[in-house]
């Protein structure tokens, strides 16, 4: 049966009435993470925050949670409306006292975006990181061969390091001649 | 104000203000992609600015904050190189700038990332990914312009000749420099010059450049005596919250 995150749960008491659970009551780790599976990145809306791997932690003690979460990069515009997001979405569910809390380190990178976020960013027509790049903090390293999300040809040239945001480059794809964003390896 | 909290600023400062440099392309670059380029650029300066300001301002304490330091201080209490404020000029002016300060930058963040202070680390640690983006963009175009066509390796010749006396500063050591680097906070900039050096000709040699010869550098912006560009600077990008305080959107 579809359950809502913002309604009382329904359980019956010894006596058999019907009562409402106080959903603040159900408070586990676990229940976070689901609710957090569900909160998307505002600039790409096919990736939530626990794909893009920017969680890093989860703690509640009682009624108070904490969650710990990383930046892309540090200017980031999508931060503060990430930490919005969160905030909403565990109110919804009940959660008032939650606390976000920002960690730079270990720096986030690009390899701690999970499987499922790989395949649905080259679903959603932006090529996600080639992993296993070259030391990216190498002055010249050899560019990564990617994939256009297109077509799959691998015959594609980089237009630009910088995209339409601060985690995207531009490329283009020689065979299907489509324009492609390509998530860069950080 | 303790050596720490100086060099912090000084890091916080050379982000923010060539962070807003930048920002003046937003717009007018010669093509759509440049333009780009140019304000994420500047937005990562921005943003690790915003980590620096809010550390700093945890140093300081009391009213300070990550605004107060950027919007309520004045000309001579910023702590920028004098590099980073000169004006845009034209693309070359702007590249040769942005490629003298990135490998910097580059190799000062390389160094900072494995700093003995926890926090200028993590910053550190964050930043320099970004800053090798920064590094590899700039050099490509310091390449592209001076083997490009006969007018263009003219021109980024002049804005390297023009740019040059503002270079010396960066490696320039003080008593606050000599803290950090005995404390293992910091690097000795005479090392850093060094390993820019090298770099710097390296890209030169690729671009048919000729290296500048002068070795008459002007200093001051790390004691905060700047070129009347910056005041021009602060006056635009200090005038809302100056004058109208505390407003929100």
């Amino acid at each position: 049966m579809p359950k809502c995150n913002s309604c009382p749960e329904r359980t019956q008491n010894q006596n058999g009435d019907t009562v409402f659970q106080d959903p603040k009551e159900m408070i586990s780790e676990e229940r976070i993470w689901e609710i957090l599976e569900e909160v998307k990145d505002p600039e790409i809306p096919v990736l939530s925050v626990t794909d893009m791997g920017i969680v890093r932690k989860v703690d509640h003690e009682g009624d108070h949670i904490t969650v710990t979460i990383t930046p892309t990069y540090t200017g980031c515009p999508a931060m503060d409306a990430i930490e919005e997001n969160i905030l909403s979405a565990l109110k919804e569910a009940g959660m008032d006292d939650v606390h976000v809390e920002t960690v730079l380190s270990p720096a986030w990178t690009t390899d701690w975006i999970t499987e499922k976020g790989l395949r649905n960013l080259e679903e959603y027509g932006i090529a996600p990181p080639v992993k296993g790049t070259a030391d990216k903090r190498t002055l010249f390293a050899k560019a990564p061969e990617v994939r256009c999300p297109h077509c799959g040809s691998k015959n594609t040239q980089m237009v630009s390091a910088f995209g339409s945001t601060a985690c995207k480059a531009q490329y283009k794809c020689n065979e299907c001649l489509e324009p492609f964003d390509y998530f860069k390896c950080i | 104000m303790n050596a720490l909290q100086e060099y912090t600023l000084r890091l916080a400062d050379n982000a923010l203000i060539l962070g807003q440099r930048l920002s003046e392309w937003c717009g007018h670059g010669p093509i759509l992609e440049q333009d780009i380029a140019l304000t994420n650029i500047a937005l990562d300066q921005i943003g690790q600015a915003r980590n620096l300001y809010q550390y700093a301002a945890k140093q300081i304490g009391g009213e300070a904050n990550e605004d107060s330091l950027a919007f309520l201080r004045d000309a001579h209490e910023f702590r920028n190189l004098l590099l980073v404020e000169q004006p845009n000029g034209h693309w070359g002016d702007t590249l040769v700038r942005q490629f003298f300060f990135d490998t910097f930058n580059f190799f000062q963040y390389d160094f900072l990332r494995n700093s003995q202070d926890q926090e200028l680390a993590a910053i550190a640690g964050k930043a320099i990914k970004e800053i090798t983006y920064h590094a590899q963009y700039s050099a490509e175009w310091i390449i592209r312009m001076g083997d490009g066509t006969d007018e263009s390796h003219k021109k980024v010749q002049r804005s390297l000749n023009d740019l040059w006396m503002w270079a010396g500063e960066m490696f320039e050591m003080d008593p606050v420099h000599q803290e950090m680097k005995e404390k293992g906070i910091g690097p000795d900039y005479h090392v850093i010059l060094d390993q820019w050096n090298a770099k710097v000709n390296e890209i030169l040699d690729i671009a048919t450049l000729k290296r500048p010869e002068g070795d008459w550098f002007q200093t001051g912006g790390k004691k905060g005596i700047h070129t009347e560009n910056l005041g021009f600077i602060l006056a635009e990008m200090q005038f809302l919250p100056r004058a109208y305080p505390e407003s929100k959107w």
